[in-house]
């Protein structure tokens, strides 16, 4: 038993206060997030935003978040009660565990594997299952629409997100996040990828259901889509989950194109600067531009996402990927 | 010991799920328990130390193809109580397939015994875990080795493809499209005049 505990024991213990901050972080980003989105939408429409709870409306989040708890959450008569609880813990769930592989400085890492981009994939996939079963365990036409859509919709995406991920692993050489942060490439091969990171930026928007591509929720159609019926803890569990997803689908973009934790255009004197810093920095810049788009762009119209998801995104990235393989071999740039 | 642990919960999920899939009431459940199904048998691969094989399972089968399995149920609507009535006169055929798989499962173990090359098989055994990765292993197996049948498996894939496409597609007459490259060809000149307008006169 002893044995047990000294091979296991203290690792599961470090390991589960590893996790323990990690979770405390992101939520706590998370709840921020919802209140910088709030106050960027509202500085560029020239309004205030939240300003009564706290200075500048700080505890909002806050207080949003006590009225999430306090109030009653209701299951609809005809809904399919387990699969409809069920369905916004998943979304949650996955939003969090994809955390165990981003890599946010040198070292810091849960679980240094294999094919951590591979993990990334995987579970952001999985992420559709949240909503489609939300939509349709609710038993109702508009969350039921909502849920059809957004399963399309990721679907679509997810190939040309894909094909992304192939163009920045050919120059990398490796399916190790820290790897991909770590290894070092020709100026040109960067500047290669950069239609890539532009085609990532949109496919993240479509895989995470923000503007303007959030027909799933679509207010002004569908009325809220997949979640219409939910309310309390279990809207609140998919509030978070959104936003945690966007967090970590700006972490991902930060880790394949901007370089992870190393200071931007490795410029020696800013590395004294925590490579965690840089991370979270990068991260806000990403971020940021989720609440940019939202603020400036229309609601795409179904067809017209369909067509930029397998008319355009999914020629041009396989394309890309030609291009991008077929230069490395001829300039002998493989890593 | 704590792989076997880890084994036999994913392994116990795993044949509970598939067994809930059959007998499940809403055929919905069933495919959500197929995709528990599938995705506790990736985590038997990651015991394997498969773990490219692994997130490939969870990414194809539970991200790609479950998914669109489950949006095509989700859309049927089916009386299941009528489907279930003549379900027993099946369990003949299904009896046979069954007991047809499970004899060729069983002889692939026995045929490992008889056949030559079984031997040579062991001896060759895949590269130590610490000397490469195993995605790293499996490509330099898969685009040398057997480059044929992996380009062979490849157009068959997208023959199905285009096969399915061709059949399912239908071109319905009077569907009004929007085409982009008109809208974007059209000119101010033939979209819009400037009318002098006199007043009391109207246009």
């Amino acid at each position: 038993m002893v044995e047990l505990w000294d091979n296991y024991g203290l690792q599961a213990l470090f390991m589960l206060l590893h996790i323990g901050i990690l979770i405390g972080v992101i939520l706590g980003a998370v709840a921020y997030y919802t209140y910088a989105e709030r106050k960027v939408l509202a500085l560029m429409q020239r309004r205030q935003g939240p300003m009564m709870v706290g200075p500048f409306g700080l505890l909002q989040p806050i207080a949003d978040g006590m009225k999430l708890l306090s109030k009653e959450t209701i299951i609809p008569a005809q809904a399919n009660g387990p699969v409809f609880v069920v369905a916004p813990m998943i979304t949650f769930t996955l939003a969090l565990i994809a955390w165990a592989v981003i890599p946010v400085n040198a070292q810091w890492v849960l679980a240094d594997i294999n094919v951590g981009i591979l993990y990334l994939f995987a579970v952001s996939s999985m992420g559709v299952y949240g909503v489609i079963m939300a939509g349709w365990a609710s038993n109702s036409k508009y969350a039921f629409l909502g849920g059809l859509r957004s399963a399309s919709q990721m679907v679509s995406y997810e190939v040309s997100m894909g094909l992304v991920i192939v163009c920045v692993l050919l120059c990398v050489g490796s399916l190790n996040l820290t790897q991909i942060v770590t290894v070092e490439r020709p100026f040109w091969v960067d500047l290669m990828l950069f239609p890539m990171f532009i085609v990532f930026l949109v496919s993240i928007l479509a895989e995470t259901n923000r503007a303007p591509f959030d027909l799933p929720e679509g207010e002004s159609e569908i009325t809220g889509g997949f979640m219409v019926e939910y309310s309390a803890m279990t809207f609140a569990l998919f509030f978070l989950g959104e936003y945690a997803n966007m967090i970590l689908m700006s972490a991902m973009t930060v880790i394949l194109f901007l370089g992870g934790w190393l200071p931007p255009f490795e410029i020696e004197a800013l590395s004294i600067v925590p490579g965690v810093v840089w991370f979270a920095l990068k991260t806000c810049l990403i971020m940021f531009f989720f609440l940019w788009t939202r603020a400036t762009f229309p609601r795409y119209r179904y067809d017209q996402l369909m067509r930029l998801g397998w008319k355009i995104f999914l020629p041009f990235t396989l394309f890309w990927v030609i291009v991008v393989s077929g230069s490395l071999i001829y300039f002998e740039a493989l890593p | 010991m704590i792989s076997a642990i880890a084994f036999y919960l994913f392994a116990s999920i795993t044949l509970l799920s598939a067994i809930m899939v059959i007998t499940a009431r809403n055929p919905v459940h069933s495919v959500l328990f197929l995709i528990l199904a599938f995705f506790n048998a990736s985590g038997l691969f990651v015991l394997l130390g498969a773990e490219f094989i692994a997130m490939i399972l969870v990414i194809v089968y539970v991200g790609a193809v479950a998914v669109l399995f489950l949006f095509v149920v989700m859309m049927l609507d089916i009386s299941f109580a009528d489907l279930r009535k003549g379900a027993m006169q099946y369990v003949p055929v299904g009896l046979i397939a069954g007991g047809i798989l499970l004899f060729e499962l069983i002889s692939i173990f026995i045929a490992w015994g008889f056949a030559k090359s079984a031997n040579d098989n062991i001896a060759s055994p895949t590269p130590e875990a610490s000397e490469v990765t195993n995605t790293e292993a499996l490509g330099l197996i898969l685009y040398t080795d057997y480059i044929f049948a992996f380009q062979v498996s490849g157009l068959i894939l997208l023959v199905a493809m285009i096969g399915a496409i061709v059949l399912t597609h239908r071109r319905r007459p009077g569907v009004r499209k929007q085409k982009v490259a008109d809208q974007q060809a059209r000119s101010r000149s033939d979209a819009m005049e400037v009318q002098k307008v006199t007043p009391r006169t109207g246009v």
